[in-house]
C-alpha cells in the first residue's frame, strides 16, 4: 500500500498532452462527453435559443419604450407583439414611492438610499462592533424623521400617504431592527433552566411557526382592534409591522438557537469560573460567538423575510408590490402589468441576490476547506 | 464505600439557595406579565365584543354559509353551514398542498441532479432557474402566473398543445376518468397489495437473512399490486373509459378542469418550492464523500445499484430534515391562494369573519387547521427520518 502512496503527486493529466484545439477540448469534455449528453445538450441549445429568440422579439424589437404622457394607444397597438416598457416611466413614482406627495418625493428617496447605505455598512466585517448598533439606530431615526417631517421646515406627512419600496424596506428593516433582539430573548429562553421561562418560549415559537404569516397578517389587522381598549387604536402600518416582528422574533430565535448549540461547554463553563453574570455572560462570551457561527443561515432568514413582507399585500398596505398591482388598475394600462410585474421583480431580485451572494461569499470565508 | 452499609442520603432540608430565588423570582416575573398581558387583552376583547353584539363561541358554525365557493373538491352549496365550508376550504387547501409537494419533490429532484450533471450547459441553465426563483417573492410570481392564466385566448380558441388537452382562460382542461365509489374500491385494492407488498418483502429479507438465499420480490409485487386490482375490477366490471372533454357552446362539458386560480397557484407553489428543493437534494448528493462512489465502482456494482443502495440512503440523510421544512413553508404557503381568489381554508375562514364578526374563532380555526397540519407531516417526516438514520454499531 506504501508503494502507492508514496507516489510522487504529479497529476497525470498534466503530462499528457492536451488534445488538439482548446475549445473544442471544453466543448467535448463539457457538453458533449458521452451520447445522452450530446442528446441534452442540442435539446436544451434549440430550447433556450426559442425562448431567447421570442423574449428579445417580445421585449426589445417589438416592444414600445416611450409614449407620450398618459397615451397608451402605442402600446394598445403592439399588444400581443412587444411589451410596453412604457408603462414603467409613466408610472414609476406611483410604484416607487406610492401616493407620497409628488413634491416631496426625495424624501423617501433618499431615505432608499440610506437603507441601502446602512445595509452595505451592516456587512464591512470590520465594523462589526458596538458602534453598528448607534449606527443603525441613528440611522433609523434619521428615516423616520425624512418620512414623517413635520420638523426643520419638512412638512409632515401621515404614515397612510407611504408607499412603495420605502414601506418595505421599512418594514423588513424595522422587523429585522425589533424582531432580532427578540429572537435572541426566545433562544436564550428556550435554553434556559426556568421551566416557566422555557415553555413560554417554546410556545411562542411554535405558535408563530406554526401558522402562515398571512392569518398572523389577518390578525394584526382584524383582530388588534378588538384586542385594545375601545377608542385606542394604533395605524395600520404599525400593526402589519408588528405582526412582521413577531413573526421575524420566531423564526430569528431558531436560528439563533442553532448557533447556541453550536458553542462548545467549556465556553459556559470558563465564562462561569470568571464568576460573570448570566448577561455579562452571554453578552460576552457565548452570543459573540454562536452569532457568528449561524450568519450564512441568519442572511438567509433575511432573504426570505424581505421577501416575505410582499404579503401585506393581502391587507391593503402599501409596499412595493401593492402600489404595482394598483399602479395596474388604470383602465388605459390595464392589460400591460406582465411589464410591470418584471420591473418590481427585478428590483426585488437585486436586493435578494445581493444578499445570497453575501452569503455565499461568508459561508465560503468561515469553512475551512 | 461499602455495600452492606449504604449511608442514608443526606437529608435535603427545603432551603432555597440565592440562585434559586433569582430563577423563581424571573420566572414569577415573566409568567406574570404573560399573564397580565393576556388578562388585558382578554377583557378587552370580551368588553368590545359584548359592545358590537357578537356572541364569543362557536355556534355559528352551525349557521347557513350563503357564501359561494367556486372551485371546490367536496359537493357545497351556499346553504350549507359554515362548518361544512371550512370543511370544503380544508380540502383545497390539502389539494393544492398533497399535490404541490409530489410535483415539487419530482421537480426539485430533477433540477437538483440537473445541478450537478457533467453537462456544462445543463448545470447553467438549473442554476439560473434556482437563483432567479428563489430571489423573487412567492407572491409576486402567483400574481405573475394569474395574470398570465387570464391573458390566454378564450375557450373557443384554446390552445391544443396535446389531443385532448385544453389551455385556455378557463384554465387546464385534462381528459379524466370519471370516477365513483367502484374505481375507488379498485384502487384501494391496489393500494392494500402495496401495503401487503411492503410486509412480504421485508419477510423475505429476514429468510434472506436467515440463509443467505435470495427470493425474487417481483412474483409477490405482479401479483398484490398488479394482477389483485385488475381480477377485482373484472369481476365487478369496472368501466375504465376515458372522457374526453368537449367544447360545447362557450364551455368544456366531461373531462377534470384546473381552474386559472388553482393552476396559477399550483405552479407558483410548484416551481418555487421546487428551487429550494434542489439545492437541499445538491448538497445532500454532496455531502456523500466520493470515497464512497470510489468504493461502490471498486466493486463493480452496477450504477442504479450504486444509485439506490449506496448512494441515496447516505444523502437522504442530509436531506430529509430540511426537506420536511420545506414541505411545511409550502402548505403554509398554499394560504397566499386569498390574494388570487382561490377559496382555501385561510380565504374561506377570512370571508367568514367578514360576515359574521367572529374573529376570534376564525383564527383559532385557521390555526388549528395548520397545527394539525404542520405536526402530521412533521411527524410522518421525523418518522420516516428516524428509519433512514444512521445507526451505529
Amino acid at each position: 500500500m506504501t508503494a502507492i502512496t508514496d507516489m510522487p503527486e504529479t497529476p497525470r493529466a498534466a503530462r499528457r498532452p492536451q488534445p488538439g484545439n482548446p475549445v473544442l477540448h471544453w466543448l467535448r469534455k463539457n457538453l458533449f462527453s458521452s451520447i445522452p449528453n450530446g442528446i441534452i445538450t442540442v435539446l436544451l441549445l434549440a430550447l433556450l435559443a426559442k425562448g431567447i429568440f421570442s423574449f428579445v422579439q417580445w421585449g426589445i424589437a417589438n416592444a414600445v419604450w416611450l409614449t407620450p404622457t398618459g397615451d397608451s394607444s402605442a402600446c394598445r397597438a403592439a399588444r400581443g407583439l412587444g411589451a410596453c416598457w412604457a408603462i414603467i416611466p409613466e408610472k414609476y413614482r406611483f410604484i416607487l414611492f406610492g401616493t407620497y406627495p409628488f413634491d416631496e418625493q426625495w424624501r423617501p428617496a433618499l431615505s432608499v438610499v440610506l437603507f441601502i447605505a446602512l445595509y452595505y455598512l451592516s456587512t464591512r466585517r470590520a465594523l462589526w462592533r458596538r458602534e453598528l448598533v448607534y449606527l443603525w439606530i441613528g440611522a433609523l431615526a434619521l428615516i423616520s424623521l425624512l418620512m414623517w417631517g413635520g420638523v426643520l421646515g419638512l412638512s409632515f406627512v401621515s404614515q397612510d400617504r407611504w408607499g412603495g419600496l420605502p414601506v418595505t424596506l421599512i418594514l423588513a428593516t424595522f422587523g429585522l431592527a425589533f424582531g432580532f433582539p427578540l429572537g435572541i430573548l426566545v433562544a436564550l429562553g428556550r435554553r434556559s433552566k426556568l421551566p416557566a421561562i422555557r415553555s413560554l418560549s417554546v410556545l411562542y415559537v411554535e405558535l408563530i411557526r406554526g401558522v402562515p404569516l398571512v392569518s398572523l397578517l389577518f390578525m394584526a389587522s382584524v383582530m388588534f382592534p378588538l384586542f385594545m381598549p375601545a377608542g385606542f387604536n394604533i395605524d395600520k402600518l404599525l400593526r402589519a409591522q408588528i405582526a412582521i416582528i413577531l413573526f421575524a422574533g420566531a423564526y430569528l430565535a431558531e436560528v439563533i438557537r442553532g448557533g447556541l448549540q453550536a458553542v462548545p461547554r467549556g465556553q459556559y463553563e470558563a465564562a462561569d469560573a470568571l464568576g460573570l453574570s448570566y448577561w455579562r455572560k452571554h453578552r460576552l462570551i457565548i452570543l459573540p460567538q454562536a452569532i457568528r457561527h449561524v450568519i450564512p443561515p441568519l442572511v438567509n432568514t433575511f432573504i426570505a423575510f424581505f421577501k416575505d413582507t410582499s404579503l401585506v399585500l393581502i391587507i391593503g398596505i402599501f409596499d412595493l408590490l401593492t402600489t404595482a398591482k394598483t399602479a395596474i388598475i388604470d383602465p388605459a394600462w390595464q392589460q400591460f402589468s406582465v411589464e410591470v410585474y418584471i420591473f418590481v421583480a427585478a428590483i426585488y431580485f437585486v436586493f435578494c441576490f445581493a444578499m445570497s451572494r453575501y452569503s455565499r461569499s461568508l459561508e465560503a470565508r468561515t469553512t475551512p476547506k | 464505600m461499602t455495600a452492606d452499609h449504604p449511608r442514608p442520603p443526606p437529608r435535603r432540608r427545603f432551603v432555597l439557595g440565592r440562585n434559586e430565588l433569582k430563577g423563581l423570582f424571573w420566572q414569577a416575573l415573566v409568567v406574570g406579565i404573560a399573564v397580565g398581558v393576556i388578562a388585558f387583552l382578554w377583557s378587552n376583547t370580551v368588553t368590545n365584543l359584548s359592545a358590537r353584539r357578537i356572541t364569543t363561541g362557536f355556534a355559528f358554525l352551525g349557521r347557513e354559509a350563503g357564501m359561494p365557493i367556486s372551485d371546490s373538491l367536496l359537493a357545497y352549496n351556499p346553504r350549507d353551514s359554515y362548518l361544512w365550508a371550512f370543511v370544503v376550504g380544508v380540502a383545497n387547501t390539502l389539494r393544492v398542498a398533497v399535490i404541490g409537494i409530489v410535483l415539487a419533490t419530482i421537480l426539485g429532484t430533477l433540477i437538483g441532479i440537473s445541478r450537478l450533471s457533467a453537462n456544462w450547459l445543463l448545470s447553467r441553465v438549473a442554476a439560473v432557474y434556482v437563483e432567479t426563483l428563489r430571489d423573487i417573492p412567492l407572491l409576486l410570481q402567483l400574481l405573475f402566473w394569474y395574470v398570465l392564466m387570464q391573458a390566454l385566448p378564450a375557450a373557443r380558441a384554446a390552445w391544443r398543445p396535446v389531443e385532448g388537452v385544453f389551455l385556455s382562460n378557463r384554465g387546464l382542461i385534462l381528459p379524466a376518468i370519471p370516477f365513483g365509489p367502484p374505481q375507488l374500491a379498485v384502487l384501494g385494492t391496489a393500494v392494500l397489495g402495496c401495503a401487503v407488498f411492503f410486509l412480504v418483502r421485508r419477510w423475505l429479507v429476514v429468510q434472506q437473512m436467515r440463509d443467505g438465499k435470495p427470493r425474487p420480490a417481483w412474483p409477490f409485487a405482479l401479483g398484490l399490486i398488479v394482477v389483485m386490482p385488475v381480477a377485482i375490477s373484472l369481476v365487478l366490471g369496472v368501466s375504465w373509459t376515458i372522457e374526453w372533454p368537449q367544447l360545447r357552446g362557450f364551455n368544456f362539458v366531461g373531462g377534470l378542469t384546473l381552474a386559472p386560480e388553482y393552476f396559477a397557484l399550483l405552479i407558483a407553489l410548484v416551481t418555487y418550492t421546487s428551487a429550494f428543493i434542489a439545492e437541499i437534494v445538491r448538497s445532500g448528493i454532496q455531502s456523500v464523500p466520493r470515497g464512497q462512489w470510489d468504493a461502490a465502482n471498486a466493486l463493480g456494482l452496477r450504477r442504479s445499484f450504486m444509485l439506490r443502495q449506496i448512494i441515496l440512503p447516505q444523502a437522504l440523510r442530509v436531506i430529509v430534515p430540511p426537506m420536511t421544512s420545506q414541505y411545511l413553508n409550502l402548505t403554509k404557503n398554499s394560504s397566499l391562494a386569498v390574494a388570487i381568489g382561490y377559496q382555501d381554508v385561510v380565504s374561506i375562514a377570512n370571508t367568514t369573519l367578514n360576515q359574521t364578526g367572529q374573529a376570534i374563532e376564525a383564527i383559532a380555526l385557521i390555526m388549528a387547521v395548520f397545527l394539525t397540519i404542520s405536526l402530521s407531516i412533521s411527524f410522518f417526516m421525523n418518522w420516516y427520518n428516524s428509519r433512514i438514520a444512521l445507526v451505529e454499531r
